[in-house]
């Protein structure tokens, strides 16, 4: 019932639901009964392409959850997807069981090269699938609420705050590219082959799994809205805009800001585990801080605290990015750059913020 | 397997032939003998390194007189050959229309097409040989210096005629250090040679010396079937050079942290200057450092001829043009958004992207190549353990230089004190007649001129290149924001440390979790302390 | 009412372009010309290394073009950019083979970004010619290793070091990814064969992009100070050693001491670097520019008027693109059809001039063969060959000093048809057709 309620004042929220059930309905028919050759067929490349994007808008909603609602500008949340697209790829890996290059059934092929006996005791487990799925979840939300917790309990805000997410995510990066770290350094996990049985690289698997982050999206959008409809979104709301008022008010500031956090950052790992079977490869390159400036930038391109606005900002810049390095190379960067400056400049509200000015001018 | 054929011909023939000719040489002129050995040391250089190598011991065995100067010709890489008449020439520069000259009769002409003609190259062998034997020869050099070098040339590496050489000269020897080094070398010679008593004595007077081959030596004195005595009295004497050999490495590793931690400030001190002055998150920074460093590639581009010169033509250059950029941004983009920290990092990302692109566009995705200058390369040597590499002196005295600048021109200068007023309240500084927006653009020309400035000292430690600003953006954030923000001497405690700790770990714990180490701790302090080691105080801190 | 027809038509439409746009796209590739694909990064930080290959695989179809083609059909060039990001390499071989229907596909540079792509070439059966010298263990039905395995430039140079210029201590010092951690595996295995103790080998691993090289370069000064004398294998990549270099030359590391021999440092990193302090040290490649034959003269000139740009260096991976493409255009005609499938049956076999004036031949483990030259950089940044192999050797997948792939072979002719067969247990495992 409060589904409901948190929609109806929600144009964007319908709208952005409308299009997913469409496409869920849609593109796996356009797949698979119509024919290859014509105009409406959908190609299964399309299909995993549109997957990988919804993905990367779940993680654009994480994003905007915390900047757009708490002010938390976050330059860290790529950590969170990646150890959620790590934790996924550890499953995968095992799953290859001895069809892997030197056909060890226990060990993955990188620790079999690094004359590795045993598999590490963090490995362990993650042959299941429920295991791992736990794990997208709790390793992100737990590294958030261990970071959340001490900076936001010594009061780290506004621009610290974002350097030291910063720090995490670089701290990361180099970590995991530590070949002793046991993650696969550099190369990262790849050459998966199936997933819960199923052959990754079917049509049918492929459809599945963006069906799945077609559910995650709205299930994801779903839940941030009614946080940021409920009490508790007004409170954040209230620590975005004045946190020392808010605090004097009796507010618990830190639990508020360590709970949203926890949860966004658990969001982002289920982009993570979503995105790491469509694309095929997971590598330490996901925590790199530029990441996760750019999907600050997708937020502010779509829209600030609207959420939907951050999928629309994730999808079109993906999808102008696709389109820009395929066609004119040189030129993305210039474009890319020249929209940071222009979205901020000229549209603090972003994308979508210019349609709902329309709206109240109209 | 494949077979491996080595370049290289047996040579028995060549050295029969050798004798023959010194046997006919004797009953010939002096003249004409020594001209016979230049033409047949001639006609050997042009072959390959082989015969090159030949070449040169029969120069040195005849003791041609001029010997010396055509092996320093090699050295220095100035000999070439014609490759219509493979006759050697003398060429400064292979230039067309640059001269060359006869190696044998010293006639001049012209050079008409570089490719006419071809360097007499080196390898490494030959490269060892002819400093090995420059060495011998700069025995009875004039200059001490040449003849220190000469006897730590030959440390270790004595042989029947070196040794005998050294005894004769020893005790006409006018200067001390040469003397020194000469015992040493003999020292080193009856350790391998002598009997209990000379060796005894000769660990006497190696005692306390870091020349590594005196080291060595002791070491393998150890493992050698030489009596107790002398092997306890050498364990001491190791003992004591590797005392000494740690606490040098203790000050040498603390150099190493304080010229990474100088790196460290220079590149952080122009955002401490926009980040901390200003509030102005400008992620651009690196790009501006990126820009300072190209300024210097087309200043030497500019003035190849003069490279000495040139970095210091460079950094007035590359202050001009990463201020000019900086004021640009400000005044088209920053000057908007002033009291949104947030956004002014999106926007100046945006900007550091594009250019980026832009040097990618003008200078090609390639590094460029940088030239250091001759006065900034070269060690100065405290002892052989220890030395201070020059170009890093250099960068370490330069921090220190620009910091004290800043110091002054923030706290003495009229500029200083309008921006440290419009820092501190904005409002009653305008109100007092400072005209803020003037402020701000000098203020954030200031900040990035000072990165461009510290992209002429980066560009002689690394690439020069598109991604030059990215590999030290983050590093330069950690700077500012360990050392608390808007505080010049924060920012310069906290490179310094920062630098000195990423050293000290990583021996220990390997370069990479050296850094992982640091970021970690910095994420931790942050924590204790949020507003850094030297927080700001009073209002303006709210922010 | 307006309003909320033009938000939904926003969200609506950035999705719906993109699928008819990517549709539309596929009906329109049915041209009569054979597409070929490259897939190089032009931006992102391997943009430095890769631009070059892509301007390279531009000429050489350009040239093929002007001899008329092949099969009687204009090659048609279809570029894109991975951008130097690992997954989207994937997407633009999926793009480039789905999409734009290209019969093979010369690209990638880093291992990471072939371990990518290879699952993409597999399922959709396409062929891809890598040009880079790599770790080796690996041998895949759709890609050709046109650059060198580690037994065709790491063993090699060792050897040389140890036998012509004595070296009895090593450093072996990489950046921390598969490449140098295979290599110096394989080569700390083949130095303690030659019976070199374990206290003369010095392992140091370097994160991508290292800069500060103080601290190593002094403990390699102390390494190589202890009497015997000492080289420096570098598996040092790219951005890296312009600093190591540097500090090289700063801390007075010269070659004659201690020499440095690479294998990832070329004529293009060279220049943008100031050799002066470089000069004696080695590389090990299978090609060089200053190399003395015709056929590289030839090859040069075209590069220059191609790129009208007197300055531009030739490289060791252009000549593997060059002895790829060739190959390739040889086994079409010899099978008469650009079919994949039709062109790994023809293509082993096959032998096309190299720029060193030999001739290279694809193997049935899809390596070719090469020779081996060791080079000493010069001041002018070139490289003046100072060793080389009497003939070519030929690339070794599976190394035969590692424990785990020694037993391995590949051989992709009929009937074993396998890239990893292991001749002990009789077991053809990892492959994924």
């Amino acid at each position: 019932m409060f589904l409901m309620e948190a929609l109806k004042k929600d144009r964007g929220g319908q709208v952005l639901l409308g299009v997913l059930l469409v496409l869920v309905i849609a593109v796996p028919l356009l797949n698979l009964l119509v024919p290859e050759g014509h105009a409406l067929h959908v190609p299964t490349y399309t299909v995993t392409l549109m997957g990988k994007y919804l993905t990367l808008a779940l993680l654009a909603v994480a994003v905007d959850l915390v900047w757009g609602y708490l002010g938390i500008l976050t330059l860290g949340h790529a950590a969170f997807f990646a150890l959620g697209g790590y934790a996924m790829g550890m499953y995968l890996m095992r799953q290859i069981g001895d069809r892997g290059v030197y056909g060890n059934p226990l060990l993955p092929d990188f620790m079999v090269f690094l004359n590795w006996d045993e598999l590490p005791w963090f490995w362990l487990g993650f042959d299941q699938f429920w295991f791992a799925a736990l794990m997208v979840l709790l390793v992100p939300g737990l590294l958030a609420f261990v970071f959340g917790a001490l900076a936001f309990r010594s009061r780290v805000s506004g621009v610290y705050l974002s350097i030291i997410t910063q720090a995490l995510t670089y701290a990361l990066m180099l970590a995991f590219y530590r070949n002793e770290m046991g993650f696969g350094g550099n190369n990262g996990l790849t050459d998966f082959k199936d997933i819960l049985g199923f052959d990754l690289q079917a049509d049918a698997t492929r459809i599945g799994l963006f069906i799945a982050s077609a559910l995650a999206l709205a299930l994801g959008y779903l839940l941030c809205r009614v946080l940021m409809v409920s009490r508790l979104g007004r409170v954040c709301v209230a620590v975005r805009d004045a946190e020392s008022r808010a605090r004097f008010l009796g507010y618990r500031v830190e639990n508020v800001k360590l709970g949203v956090f926890t949860v966004s950052a658990m969001l982002a790992g289920v982009a993570g585990a979503l995105y790491v079977p469509q694309v095929g490869i997971i590598n330490p390159n996901e925590f790199s801080p530029l990441n996760s400036i750019e999907v600050v930038v997708w937020v502010a391109v779509g829209g600030r605290a609207t959420l939907y606005g951050a999928v629309v900002g994730a999808l079109v810049i993906n999808y102008a990015k696709s389109y820009f390095t395929a066609e004119l190379p040189e030129i993305w960067l210039f474009a890319l750059g020249g929209l940071f400056v222009l979205v901020t400049l000229l549209l603090p509200r972003g994308i979508t913020g210019l349609l709902r000015r329309k709206e109240a001018s109209a | 397997m494949p077979m491996f054929k080595p370049l290289a011909r047996p040579l028995p023939f060549f050295a029969l032939w050798m004798l023959i000719t010194l046997m006919l040489g004797l009953s010939l002129q002096a003249r004409a003998a020594e001209d016979e050995t230049l033409a047949q040391a001639g006609a050997l250089l042009v072959q390959k390194f082989d015969q090159r190598a030949d070449a040169v011991a029969l120069l040195v065995e005849r003791d041609h007189p001029r010997t010396q100067e055509i092996l320093r010709l090699l050295q220095d890489g100035e000999l070439y050959y014609r490759k219509d008449d493979d006759r050697l020439f003398v060429i400064k520069s292979a230039e067309t229309g640059a001269e060359a000259l006869d190696l044998l009769d010293g006639s001049a002409v012209t050079i008409e097409k570089k490719r006419d003609f071809k360097k007499v190259t080196l390898n490494n062998q030959m490269r060892n040989q002819i400093s090995q034997a420059l060495a011998e020869i700069g025995l009875k050099a004039e200059d001490p210096k040449r003849r220190a070098a000469a006897v730590r040339e030959l440390l270790g590496a004595l042989n029947e005629d070196t040794v005998s050489v050294l005894r004769n000269r020893i005790g006409n020897e006018p200067v001390a250090e040469v003397r020194e080094l000469m015992v040493l070398a003999l020292a080193i010679q009856d350790l391998e040679k002598g009997d209990e008593a000379t060796r005894l004595q000769a660990i006497e007077q190696l005692d306390g010396s870091l020349e590594p081959p005196v080291r060595n030596a002791l070491t393998a004195l150890l493992g050698s079937d030489a009596a107790d005595q002398v092997k306890r009295q050498a364990q001491l004497a190791l003992n004591g050079i590797d005392e000494k050999i740690r606490y040098y490495g203790m000050l040498e590793t603390l150099y190493f942290g304080l010229s990474l931690g100088s790196v460290l400030v220079l590149a952080g001190i122009g955002l401490a200057i926009t980040f901390g002055v200003m509030g102005v998150i400008n992620m651009a920074h690196g790009e501006l450092i990126m820009l300072g460093a190209y300024t210097t590639y087309v200043i030497q581009q500019l003035m190849p001829n003069h490279i000495g010169a040139s970095i210091l033509v460079a950094i007035p250059a590359a202050f001009m043009v990463s201020a000019l950029v900086g004021i640009a941004i400000e005044r088209g983009v920053i000057r908007f958004l002033y009291g949104r920290p947030l956004e002014t990092l999106l926007a100046t990302f945006g900007i550091s992207l594009v250019l980026q692109q832009a040097v990618r566009s003008i200078f090609s995705p390639l590094n460029r190549s940088v030239a250091t200058p001759d006065w900034m390369s070269g060690l100065v040597e405290i002892n052989p353990v220890f030395s201070l590499t020059l170009s890093r002196l250099y960068i370490i005295l330069f921090c220190l230089l620009v910091f004290v600048a800043l110091v002054v021109v923030l706290k003495r200068t009229p500029l200083g004190l309008q921006v440290r007023a419009v820092s501190q309240n904005r409002a009653m500084a305008r109100a007092m007649g400072v005209r803020s927006k003037w402020v701000d653009a000098l203020t954030f020309g200031l900040g990035s001129g000072v990165a461009g400035v510290a992209g002429v000292a980066l560009s002689q430690l690394t690439n020069v290149g598109p991604n030059l600003g990215q590999s030290y953006i983050i590093d330069s954030f950690m700077v500012v924001v360990f050392g608390g923000v808007g505080n010049l001497w924060g920012t310069l405690v906290a490179g310094l440390s920062l630098g000195v700790a990423n050293k000290v770990l990583e021996p220990w714990a390997g370069a990479v979790l050296a850094k992982i180490l640091v970021l970690v701790f910095i994420i931790l302090f942050i924590q204790k302390r949020p507003r850094g080691l030297f927080p700001q105080r009073g209002r303006a801190a709210e922010g | 009412m307006r309003t909320k027809a033009s938000k939904s038509k926003l969200l609506l439409g950035s999705v719906s372009t993109l699928a008819l746009s990517v549709s539309m796209n596929v009906a329109m590739a049915a041209e009569d010309t054979i597409k070929v694909g490259i897939l190089h990064s032009l931006s992102g930080t391997m943009a430095i290394s890769e631009t070059t290959l892509k301007d390279t695989m531009l000429m050489l179809i350009e040239e093929q073009n002007k001899k008329g083609g092949l099969l009687g059909k204009q090659l048609e060039p279809v570029v894109v950019d991975p951008a130097s990001n690992w997954p989207l390499f994937a997407e633009k071989a999926r793009e480039l083979i789905e999409k734009d229907k290209v019969d093979a596909v010369f690209g990638c540079w880093t291992s990471v970004s072939r371990k990518s792509v290879l699952p993409v070439f597999e399922e959709l059966d396409s062929l891809l010619f890598y040009p880079v010298q790599y770790e080796g263990e690996e041998s895949s039905k759709n890609v050709f290793y046109t650059g060198a395995a580690p037994n065709q430039q790491a063993v090699p140079a060792v050897d040389y070091l140890m036998n012509d210029l004595g070296v009895e201590r090593w450093v072996l010092a990489g950046t921390d990814y598969v490449y140098p951690r295979t290599t110096n595996k394989i080569l700390e295995a083949y130095l303690k064969s030659k019976g070199v103790a374990a206290e003369d080998i010095m392992i140091n691993y370097t994160p991508f992009g290292h800069s500060d090289w103080q601290s190593i370069v002094s403990d390699i000064k102390k390494f190589g100070s202890e009497g015997k004398k000492t080289a420096v294998v570098s598996t040092i990549n790219g951005d890296a050693n312009v600093p190591f270099y540097k500090e090289l030359g700063a801390q007075g590391v010269s070659a004659g001491d201690i020499p440095v021999v690479a294998f990832s440092v070329g004529e293009e990193e060279l220049s943008g670097i100031d050799t002066a302090p470089l000069v004696g040290h080695l590389a090990a490649w299978n090609y060089f520019m200053s190399v003395d034959a015709d056929v590289n003269d030839g090859f040069i000139d075209s590069w220059h008027s191609y790129i009208k740009n007197e300055d531009r260096v030739t490289n060791d991976p252009m000549e593997a693109h060059y002895i790829g493409f060739n190959m390739w255009v040889e086994a079409v005609k010899k099978a008469g059809s650009t079919d994949p499938a039709a062109v790994q049956d023809a293509i082993v076999g096959v032998s096309v001039p190299n720029l060193t004036g030999g001739y290279s031949t694809m193997m049935p483990n899809h390596h070719i063969t090469k020779p081996v030259l060791i080079g000493e950089i010069q001041d002018d940044g070139q490289f003046e060959v100072v060793w080389e192999t009497s003939g070519t050797v030929a690339g070794d997948a599976w190394s035969d000093y590692l424990e785990g792939s020694k037993d391995i072979i590949s051989d992709w002719r009929a009937p074993l048809s396998c890239g990893n067969y292991n001749t002990k247990t009789g077991k053809c495992s990892g492959q994924n057709f």
